[in-house]
């Protein structure tokens, strides 16, 4: 449930929205707990961004993080 | 993970007596057996699986409340882990109602905006998500929208625990995520070696080395295994947000008594999106099932593989109990990666 996984913000729309890419994934999340410009790393929980993090440790862990979940996704 | 790891070969080296470490998250347990992380470990060192799965410690009678509103004509949406989850009378799922499974609290929102019909999303999830429906919430979302409130906070439940003693604990491991939004501050009060963890195998080795080293020294101290992520103020903003939505309030969780200040209630001036108040629900006490001992594996003092039921009557298909239900159950996950025991 508290999966979390980083990404980088493309673009900041209206309403609290940024367009963010997950690496082969790009997706619209809700930017409202976080202050952020385009280039920053986030990690991404239930669609919200929660929390900035470093962007080249964000790079190194995304792949790791989306491998482990995607295979957890597959148990359903 | 093939060949040794280094990790692990340190935690061997030092280990020199017997060790039990409880992890308080369903996504760590998941990555602890995926990775097979307890083969990898001395057989004195046990890591046992506390209340971290926001699905498996709702309660009852948060489900038939659920239930109930569905019966009364709402669309209920939810996270697709909380569908087979049973009430008293069937799941969600099996319930015949209008469930929509969404991503995240703001799908629902868009649900509603596109029907006449009352909306409720059933929220659960620890202080990671709770934020996530609070800012919903602040954006004034349209009338035939509102939540069941489920969320619980960690640190009550860790209180209890320790107040309690059964598990004889040396050590937490915590949630990584949790720790995102809340900071450390607030575990600073428990009078036991804690180190926050991240996710990947070596994270979560990472952390037990930590906690080994602790208990050698006879040190009581909060460690950061995660510092990528994890920082001294959490995330502020999103703390403030939290806040502002939601007060503590006494609730019970599956297999608990009722904990103080463990749970999320909206407040009153949000009182228009709580669907308890807008449709007069209580969640009242229920009876779990004879024989499924998922209280004591939530606590920490059973595995799965103790459990009668395991693998036999309940599966993942015909889950008895909630542990058998989430993605982050402890009965779910054992069930997948064939775990036979710690
Ligand atoms: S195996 Fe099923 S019945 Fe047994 S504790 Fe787990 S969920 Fe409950």
């Amino acid at each position: 449930m508290c999966i979390a996984i980083p990404a980088e913000i493309l673009e900041i729309r209206d309403d609290n929205i940024a367009l963010v890419d997950f690496g082969s994934l790009k997706q619209e999340i809700r930017v409202d707990l976080v202050d952020v410009s385009v280039g920053d790393f986030v990690l991404v929980h239930v669609g919200f961004a929660i929390q900035k993090v470093n962007r080249d440790e964000a790079l190194e862990t995304r792949e790791l993080f989306r491998q482990c979940y995607a295979a957890m996704e597959e148990t359903a | 993970m093939a060949g040794k790891n280094p990790i692990a070969e340190k935690i061997h080296e030092l280990t020199d007596r017997n060790l039990t470490f409880m992890h308080v998250c369903g996504t760590h347990e998941a990555a602890i057996a995926r990775h097979g992380i307890r083969s990898l470990l001395p057989e004195n060192l046990k890591i046992v699986m506390g209340p971290g799965c926001p699905v498996c410690i709702t309660p009852q009678g948060e489900i038939d409340a659920a239930l109930e509103l569905a019966e009364k004509g709402c669309i209920i949406a939810t996270y697709g882990d909380l569908l087979r989850v049973p009430g008293s009378n069937g799941s969600l799922e099996s319930s015949g109602a209008d469930v929509k499974v969404v991503q995240g609290v703001h799908k629902a929102v868009e649900i509603a905006k596109t029907t006449d019909k009352e909306v409720v999303f059933v929220s659960v999830g620890f202080e990671t998500t709770a934020p996530t429906v609070a800012a919903t919430l602040l954006t004034r979302p349209p009338e035939n929208f509102s939540i069941l409130s489920c969320h619980r906070l960690i640190p009550p439940a860790m209180d209890w625990l320790l107040a309690q003693g059964e598990a004889s604990l040396n050590g937490f491991l915590l949630p990584g995520h949790v720790l995102v939004v809340t900071g450390l501050s607030e575990y600073r009060r428990f009078p036991v070696p804690q180190v926050v963890a991240g996710f990947e195998p070596d994270d979560i080795l990472l952390g037990i080395l930590m906690l080994v080293e602790q208990v050698r020294e006879g040190a009581v101290r909060l460690d950061n295994a995660y510092p990528r992520a994890v920082f001294e103020e959490g995330n502020p903003k999103a703390l403030e947000i939290l806040h502002k939505v939601f007060e503590p309030c006494d609730v019970e969780w599956r297999g608990f008594p009722i904990i103080p200040k463990s749970g999320l209630k909206v407040r009153e001036e949000f009182s228009a999106w709580d669907a308890q108040k807008k449709f007069g629900i209580e969640f009242k006490p229920t009876k779990k099932h004879a024989a499924c001992i998922c209280d004591k594996v939530l606590r920490g003092i059973a595995s799965p593989t103790d459990c009668k039921l395991f693998g036999k009557v309940c599966t993942p298909r015909t889950p008895v109990g909630p542990c058998m239900v989430s993605h982050e159950g402890a009965c779910k996950i054992w069930h997948h990666y064939h775990v036979k025991n710690i």
